[in-house]
Formats: C-alpha cells, sequence, structure tokens
C-alpha cells in the first residue's frame, strides 16, 4: 500500500514522501532526496557511508594538521578585516602607551591595534599564530609516521610527493605571515631574505630588487607578501590538501599489522558512526585546546619588539620553530666566498639556505621511488611496515632528523651559550662537526637497534617469549619458561616481510653478448643488498607453528605446579592450552609421555 | 521498511519494483577478539555515560554564554595577575578560556559518546587493486584511438608541431610581465645603488637616537664631537642628512647602507686600518650592516674590540681592520674614514670605498 502511494507521487517526479514520525529525520530524508534528485548524492553517500577506517594513534596526526590548518583560515580570515597591508609611515597614536608618538608603518601600527584595541583581537592573533605552528609540527610529525611505517609505499608515491608539497607550502605561509606585522624581528628576516636572494649567482641581485621592488626594504614587501600570504599559499594548500584527501579516501587508509589484517582488507570503524564521531569530535578538541593556548600563552608580542628599521636589531632573536634549521645551516657554514671571472659567489650564504634545502626537499620527493628501485619492491602495500623491519630506512630516517636536530640547535646557538655559560665559538665548532658526523652514527646505532629487534621477534616467534618464571624439574634441570605469544603480538610480529637482495647482473648473457645495463643493475643489485643483507629472515609458517606449539608445551610443563598463580591471569598469555582435557595433568605424567 | 528504502537508495525511477535487501559494503564483525565495555553490559553505566554526554554539551552552551558576557563587560585595558601566567589582560585570558573550553566540550562529548555508546567492534571492508579492470582500460585506449584518429593529430604534422611551439611560448608574457616588480628608474641599476651610502667627504655624523629629534628641525645641535666618546665607547650613527629624507621608503633604504658604528680606542691598539688615517684620535667608523646577510650589528666588546653579530654570531676584529675572525661572514666590515670639521664635529672624509651589507653576484663591478 505505502509502495503505492510512492509510486503515484514519483511518477510526478517527486518521491518526498517519508514514513519517519520523527520531525528532524522527515526533513532530514526530504533534503536527502532533494539533493539526490539534482546531484545523484545517495549513490556517493550509500558507498561511502559504510566506509571503514582504521584505529591508531598515529592516524590522528594528520587530523590535526587538517583541523590546525582549519583553525588558521577562520583566525586568519578574522584577522584580514582588521589588518592593513602598508609601508607608509604614520605616527602612532593608540592604545599602547610606550609606542606613541613613535614612526611605524601602518602595517605595524594595525597590528598593534589589533592586539590592543579590538575585543578578542588578541585572542584570535595569538591562536592563528598558535595553530599556524602547531599545523607546521603536526605536518612534520605526520610525515615521519609516514616516512617511518613505509605508509609511502606503492599504491601511494603521488600522495607522498602532494604531502612533501604541501610541506614546503606550510613552511612558506608559515614565514610569509611571520613577516607581516612589520616589527623589528620580522623585518629582521627579511633582511636576512634579502641577503640569501642576492646570493643567487646571476639573477640573485635582480631578483632581491624585484622582489622588494627596488633597494631593500623600500615599501612593497608587506603587501606583496599579504598576496601570497592570504591569497596565493592558503590557495594552493587548500587545492592540495583536497587532493591529498581524494588520494586516502580512494585508495583507503593503511594499516598496522594485528589479527584479522591483511594486505587485501582493512579493520576499523564505520565512518557512520564511530569515525565521524572521533574525527568531528576531535576538530573541536584540536579547536578547543588552541582557543584555551591562545587565551593563556603569549605568543609573538610584537610591542616589545617595536617598528623595524633596518639599524636596528636585538639580540637573541629567534624565527619560529620551523625556520630555526635554516638560519642554524647559515650560522655553522664556514665563509666561503669566492671571485670568479670577476663575480661573487657566496658559498657561505648559498649552500645553507638554498642548496641543502634544495636537496632535502628533493631528495624527501624522490624518496619513495628511490626506495622501490633500490629494493626492486613493487607490489602495493595496505599494511605498515614496523619501522625495525626496515632498518636502512628507519636508519636514513633517524640520520635526517639528527641533521635537521643540529641544525635546530645551531639556530638557537647564542641562547645555548648564554644558558649554559659556553663559548660560541666552542659550540659552533662542536655543531659542525656533529653535523657531518652524526647522522652516520645515528644511522649505524639505528641500524643495529632494528636488527637487535628483528632478533627478538625472530626468537619470539621460534620459541615464544620469556614468561621469567624458572622452573626447577624434579631431576635437577633449571629451565625459564617459555609461553606462547598471544594472538595480537603473533598477528604483529609474524606480518614481517622479507625483501630478497637483487641477484647479482651478469657482464654477459648465455650467449656472450654483453649486458649494455650492466652498471646500473650492479649499483641496483649493490643498493638492494645494502637494504636487505642484514635483514633476519622471518621463520617460515611452518616453524612459527612449531616454536608456539613448543611454547605452549613449555606452559603445559609449568601448570601443575603453578596453578594457584593462574588463576588470576589472562587465560590468552597462556594460549588456553593449558587445561585441555587429555593433557597430562602433573610433572610426571609429562616425563614419562616424554621418555 | 520497503518504503524508506526507496527513498533513501534510489531514484524515483526504480520506486516501486522489488527491493533486494540492503547489502552494506564491509563484513559487520572482525574476526578479533572483542572485550565488552561496562556501558555494553550495565545499563546503569550505559545511562550514566549518557548523562555525561549531554553535560558536557550543555557546558558548552554555558561556556558560550560566559563568553558573551566576557565580551561586553571586561574592558580590554583591563589586567590581572594570574599564578603562573603573571599579570596578563584579562580580556584576552577570560575569552580564550570560555571560547577554548566551550568548543573542547564538544569535542570532548561526541568523542565520550564514540568510545562509550557507539559499537566498539571493528569491522572488515575489502580492499581492491589501484589498477583499473582489462575493460576500463581498453575503453580509455579506445576512446584516446579514436581522438587521435577524428583530431588527425598523428597526422597534421605542422599542426601538432605549431601547437607545441604556440604551448611553448605562451608562458612567456606572463613571466615578462614581471619584469616592472621594480620599476627601474632611467639610467639606475642594482649594482650602483647597492654601491652608494649618502656619507660623502665632509658629512657630519649624527647620532642615531637624534633621528626623530632631527626631523624637527633641530639637527644642527646634533653632532658628535670627539670627546663625547669615551675610550671603550659605541655609538651608533647616521649622517646628518638622514632627517631630510622625509619618507619611510627612502628614509629606511638610506638607513641600510649608511648606519655606521663609532668605537673609541687607545691609539696604540689599533693594530691595522682599511687606509692610512682612516681613525680620528683612535676613534674608528664602520658600517653597522653585516657582511654575511646584512642584519645590524651592536654588540661590542670593549676589551677584545670584537664586534659580534647577534643573527649568526659572525664576528670581527675592529682593532685589525675589521678583519672576520669568526663565523659565517667571509668579509670584513667596511670602514668609513672620519675627521673633524671647523666646528670640531666628527665628520666623514670620503664615502665607503666598497659596498657595504651583504654580497652580492656583481659586487666587484662597482
Amino acid at each position: 500500500m505505502s509502495g503505492n502511494t510512492t509510486v503515484n507521487t514519483s511518477s510526478l517526479g517527486d518521491s518526498s514522501a517519508q514514513s519517519s514520525s520523527d520531525p528532524v529525520e522527515k526533513i532530514g530524508g526530504a533534503t536527502a532526496t532533494f539533493v539526490d534528485q539534482r546531484l545523484g548524492s545517495n549513490r556517493f553517500l550509500g558507498r561511502n557511508l559504510g566506509k571503514v577506517f582504521p584505529d591508531h594513534w598515529s592516524f590522528m596526526l594528520g587530523e590535526i594538521a587538517l583541523y590546525s590548518f582549519i583553525v588558521v583560515l577562520l583566525t586568519g580570515t578574522y584577522l584580514t578585516l582588521f589588518y592593513n597591508p602598508s609601508m607608509a609611515e604614520v605616527i602612532y597614536n593608540g592604545a599602547y602607551v610606550p609606542l606613541k608618538g613613535v614612526h611605524m608603518s601602518e602595517a605595524y601600527a594595525s597590528t598593534l591595534n589589533i592586539s590592543f584595541e579590538v575585543r578578542g583581537g588578541l585572542l584570535i592573533r595569538q591562536m592563528h599564530h598558535w595553530s599556524a605552528l602547531i599545523f607546521v609540527a603536526a605536518v612534520a610529525v605526520h610525515m615521519f609516521r609516514v616516512f617511518f611505517t613505509g605508509a609511502f609505499r606503492k599504491p601511494r608515491e603521488f600522495n607522498w610527493i602532494v604531502g612533501v608539497a604541501l610541506t614546503a607550502l606550510a613552511l612558506g605561509a608559515g614565514f610569509t605571515g611571520y613577516s607581516l606585522p612589520d616589527d623589528l624581528l620580522s623585518g629582521t628576516g627579511l633582511q636576512i631574505i634579502r641577503g640569501i636572494l642576492q646570493s643567487i649567482p646571476i639573477v640573485g641581485t635582480w631578483g632581491a630588487f624585484l622582489v622588494f621592488g627596488g633597494e631593500f626594504p623600500g615599501t612593497d614587501i608587506i603587501p606583496r607578501l599579504y598576496a601570497a600570504h592570504i591569497l596565493l599559499i592558503p590557495g594552493l594548500i587548500l587545492a592540495l590538501i583536497t587532493v591529498h584527501l581524494m588520494m586516502v579516501w580512494t585508495q583507503k587508509h593503511t594499516q598496522f599489522p594485528g589479527p584479522g589484517r591483511t594486505n587485501n582488507n582493512v579493520v576499523g570503524y564505520p565512518l557512520l558512526p564511530v569515525y565521524m564521531a572521533k574525527a568531528g569530535g576531535f576538530f573541536f578538541i584540536v579547536f578547543g585546546i588552541i582557543a584555551l593556548i591562545g587565551g593563556l600563552v603569549t605568543i609573538n608580542p610584537i610591542w616589545i619588539f617595536g617598528p623595524y628599521t633596518p639599524d636596528q636589531v636585538t639580540a637573541g632573536t629567534q624565527p619560529d620553530w620551523y625556520i630555526g634549521w635554516l638560519d642554524g645551516a647559515l650560522r655553522l657554514m664556514p665563509n666561503w666566498e669566492s671571485i670568479i671571472l670577476g663575480f661573487t659567489i657566496s658559498w657561505n650564504v648559498l649552500i645553507p639556505s638554498v642548496i641543502i634545502p634544495g636537496i632535502l626537499f628533493t631528495g624527501l620527493a624522490l624518496y619513495p621511488f628511490l626506495e622501490s628501485w633500490a629494493t626492486g619492491d613493487k607490489r602495493e602495500h595496505n599494511l605498515l611496515d614496523r619501522p625495525r623491519n626496515a632498518p636502512v630506512r628507519t636508519g636514513i630516517g633517524v640520520a635526517a632528523i639528527v641533521f635537521y636536530g643540529v641544525l635546530w640547535i645551531a639556530g638557537g646557538n647564542d641562547l645555548v651559550a648564554t644558558a649554559f655559560d659556553l663559548s660560541i665559538n666552542a659550540i659552533s665548532w662542536t655543531l659542525r662537526i656533529l653535523l657531518i658526523v652524526g647522522p652516520p652514527i645515528a644511522f649505524v646505532i639505528t641500524k643495529r637497534i632494528c636488527l637487535g629487534l628483528q632478533r627478538k621477534d625472530r626468537e619470539k616467534l621460534l620459541h615464544g617469549y620469556e614468561s621469567g618464571r624458572v622452573l626447577r624439574l624434579p631431576h635437577g634441570e633449571f629451565i625459564e619458561v617459555h609461553l606462547p605469544l598471544n594472538e595480537k603480538e603473533l598477528a604483529v610480529i609474524s606480518a614481517k616481510e622479507d625483501i630478497p637482495v637483487l641477484p647479482a647482473p651478469a657482464k654477459t648473457d648465455a650467449d656472450g653478448v654483453k649486458n649494455k645495463r650492466y652498471p646500473i643493475e650492479k649499483l641496483q643489485h649493490q643498493l638492494s643488498s645494502f637494504f636487505s643483507r642484514d635483514n633476519i629472515e622471518r621463520p617460515s609458517q611452518a616453524e612459527i607453528e612449531a616454536g608456539q606449539a613448543h611454547a605452549a608445551h613449555g606452559a603445559a610443563l609449568e601448570a601443575p605446579l603453578h596453578e594457584y598463580e593462574l588463576q588470576d591471569q589472562d587465560p590468552v598469555a597462556h594460549g588456553g592450552v593449558l587445561h585441555h582435557p587429555g593433557m597430562a595433568e602433573t610433572n610426571q605424567e609429562q616425563i614419562d609421555q616424554r621418555g | 521498511m520497503n518504503d524508506q528504502h526507496n527513498d533513501s537508495g534510489h531514484n524515483s525511477g526504480h520506486a516501486g519494483t522489488e527491493v533486494e535487501p540492503v547489502k552494506l559494503g564491509y563484513s559487520p564483525v572482525a574476526p578479533i577478539e572483542h572485550r565488552p565495555r561496562v556501558t555494553d553490559t550495565d545499563p546503569k553505566a550505559a545511562r550514566r555515560a549518557e548523562r555525561q554526554v549531554a553535560a558536557m554539551f550543555t557546558l558548552s552552551m554555558v561556556f558560550v554564554v560566559l563568553f558573551v558576557i566576557g565580551y561586553v563587560t571586561i574592558d580590554k585595558t583591563t589586567v590581572v595577575y594570574i599564578p603562573v601566567l603573571g599579570v596578563v589582560g584579562a580580556s584576552n585570558v577570560v575569552l580564550g578560556f570560555t571560547l577554548g573550553v566551550a568548543v573542547f566540550l564538544i569535542g570532548a562529548g561526541a568523542i565520550q559518546w564514540a568510545k562509550k555508546l557507539m559499537p566498539d567492534v571493528e569491522v572488515v571492508q575489502q580492499r581492491h587493486d589501484m589498477v583499473s579492470d582489462k575493460a576500463d582500460e581498453q575503453e580509455a585506449a579506445a576512446n584516446y584511438e579514436r581522438g587521435k584518429e577524428e583530431s588527425g593529430f598523428a597526422r597534421y604534422k605542422i599542426i601538432r608541431r605549431s601547437l607545441l611551439g604556440a604551448l611553448a611560448l605562451f608562458p612567456i608574457p606572463l613571466i615578462v610581465v614581471l619584469r616592472d616588480l621594480w620599476i627601474t628608474p632611467p639610467g639606475e641599476n642594482p649594482t650602483e645603488l647597492l654601491s652608494d651610502s649618502l656619507w660623502e667627504d665632509g658629512m657630519v655624523i649624527i647620532p642615531d637616537i637624534g633621528y626623530e629629534a632631527g626631523k624637527d628641525g633641530t639637527m644642527e645641535t646634533l653632532g658628535i664631537k670627539p670627546e663625547d666618546i669615551p675610550v671603550g665607547g659605541l655609538v651608533s650613527a647616521l649622517p646628518i642628512t638622514i632627517g631630510e629624507l622625509d619618507t619611510a621608503k627612502t628614509n629606511l633604504i638610506a638607513r641600510g647602507k649608511a648606519s655606521i658604528i663609532l668605537v673609541r680606542m687607545e691609539p696604540t691598539e689599533i693594530r691595522s686600518q682599511q687606509g692610512e688615517g682612516w681613525d680620528f684620535n683612535g676613534i674608528l667608523a664602520f658600517s653597522k650592516i653585516c657582511t654575511h646577510v646584512g642584519c645590524p650589528i651592536a654588540l661590542y666588546e670593549r676589551r677584545t674590540h670584537h664586534l659580534l653579530c647577534p643573527c649568526h654570531q659572525s664576528t670581527f676584529d675592529l682593532a685589525d681592520s675589521g678583519d672576520v675572525i669568526f663565523g659565517p661572514a667571509a668579509r670584513r666590515m667596511p670602514q668609513l674614514p672620519i675627521g673633524v670639521n671647523a666646528e670640531g664635529y666628527l665628520v666623514a672624509k670620503a664615502p665607503f670605498a666598497e659596498p657595504v651589507g651583504p654580497s652580492f653576484w656583481e659586487r666587484e663591478k662597482a
């Protein structure tokens, strides 16, 4: 009967009849139909509302980045309503008494105005700055997670590149925004940028004049940075974030190994309701925490620094944390400069601020392709690696972090010197040496640790885990009882995949024809060997099963002596094999069975 | 049931036909051990969780009201002392706290709801390789072939080549128009501008703190006499004509090149200078702009005569021609020759002999 009604109404092109009595559902259903008739949205919703997302705390890092970016957009839009991107000179006559009567740019004066006269203006400004810092930090840590778990591997290489581009854009957004208040610190930052631009061979000098609209500082740079900061860069970031998320959506999220999880499935919670509630709720958590920090913790108190003039500076100045490593690189670089054919090349500026970042970002972007070429691994990977199972990759990652970390400390070498009462020269030299020797040492140590952990895993698969209980057998022998792994640990550890070393190429083939690709194939073989040769092989499935069964046997051996202990212990940890019917009840029976 | 499904799942064309039971895209339960939560087994705990979630949402509303009250009532100049934070603006703290708590509670409520009351049983969905089906691939290839055939892209060689050429040149105007990011005044070029500062023979040196006063036309009294600078002292200084440049643009640009420091040491302590007799009774003048990337320098250690850049720690020995003794700077600080005029004020005896500030490609041509 109700079916008839539907046919009738739909023949008129309207099928919004609803049987639900709840008014909210009625309106929701009507809206869904209205939209669906125009966009076919239910096809998408039907397929995707139940989309499964795997759960792990580290998957929140990307979410933090996304949500803090939304807060950046909201607060930034508010700031544009009050900020005046002009370098025209005004005499300050606002609420902040210490600067009354001082000549300054309109940009600086309007930032003071936001901080002191607009109610809630300082809160929004501080939220903007804090959320920007959190955005870059979350992007960086998210990138570490993706790198160390091998989530960038096929089929996700494109998304890795999009991520690298987003990281670079985030740095650009941060730097352009940092410069806008036109206070003494940000102006000094721009002066350094001018010096860096001028160091670029051939086009650098003209480039600097074009960027600044003439000599430094001029009156054009703030409006130009403003356009980049509020339109160009956020537009690109938004576009790339959209692409980033669409790819995650299409490819489905990676997952860590665990019971029931394979390379061909996703185990987790459906989008509606659990994931939506958790992720949506998490947005409000991030927003709320940023608002709390913005209200309670001062950041970038520009009124203390004063307006920018090119002949003033303060000691102990620090850029925002994400630029600190570049400043550190500038500080550590030896003072090389050469004059070639009458032209000046400032290696002391060019190398740390242009060449090193260029190499780092290029290497980062190409890494997925370099690794898959080196290992010969072209399979699709939806199960994440545990970092220990890719010792060379993990070592490279840690070495890069050490390299970055040394530069970052160097960016604050004057603060280190004053805080610990050390010589700035000694610190700089120590850091210069550390920058060269630190990463290789970190690589070797990390790789060794990974291999050690792999050995431990192999032990566990072959013999169970050490229970810590030493048992004296009736005939006097002491043994440590090994117990079988629980289901989860067994699934996680045994998910390890070994990548064989690529075979060494032959110089000539069977017919004696010269192999033209020999040098390339040889290099590939060497790299493959570098990646895989020290790998601790995962035992075969039969060996694992035998090992676990043996451990279960060990547990059974112990059982009768410790029944009182076992009563309140996790039955899974003991494999549930202790009380199988027909199993030996006493030590004597077991020894008899052994023969 | 039937009716509802029609509405939510299919367009009107399918209405009225027999509807198969809905198949979700995943298997409802993963083969994983699941431990029930308290809220799954104890209805009391479930109700308690329900109340908690509702309480958080309600409290959020309360804090929004508090935010509005704080916005309206608290004067923006009021300061309060809060332990740990110190003396802070009351408005900022109250607005940040109420907004933060209000928003946080929405999130906390939603997550509590998800964790306590929504199912916590994991489900399984199958993946598929990213590579397209053979049929899709063939369709794409067929469409490509058809497009190639119909357009004649392969046949019309001239069209193809000229199109590629046109597309290659198309970005050029977009780049060319960037040239006037700096509208170059006739006869000017970067090398000359970077090499030129206000200093010239006889230019009176004034302390930079006199700049604001100088704008009011009281500049004549601002010169520095040698006896104003004690041994070991340092004065940041500018040329007297700086006050005549009254637009921010010209003034700041001029300061970025003409800014100097004056230091005084015993004449016997001066080991070398960039020119014979460029000091005046132990008073030396150096550019203030670092030769590394251009930060102004004024950290001076009177005992060692070392000048340290606060940005990247380049260190210069002012008693020894301003040479680099540490850090990333490659070149010494340019020295300005000075003397006194008839009235006994310190003056420059000549312009800088080289461009000040960071290096640039054409620097040797200056």
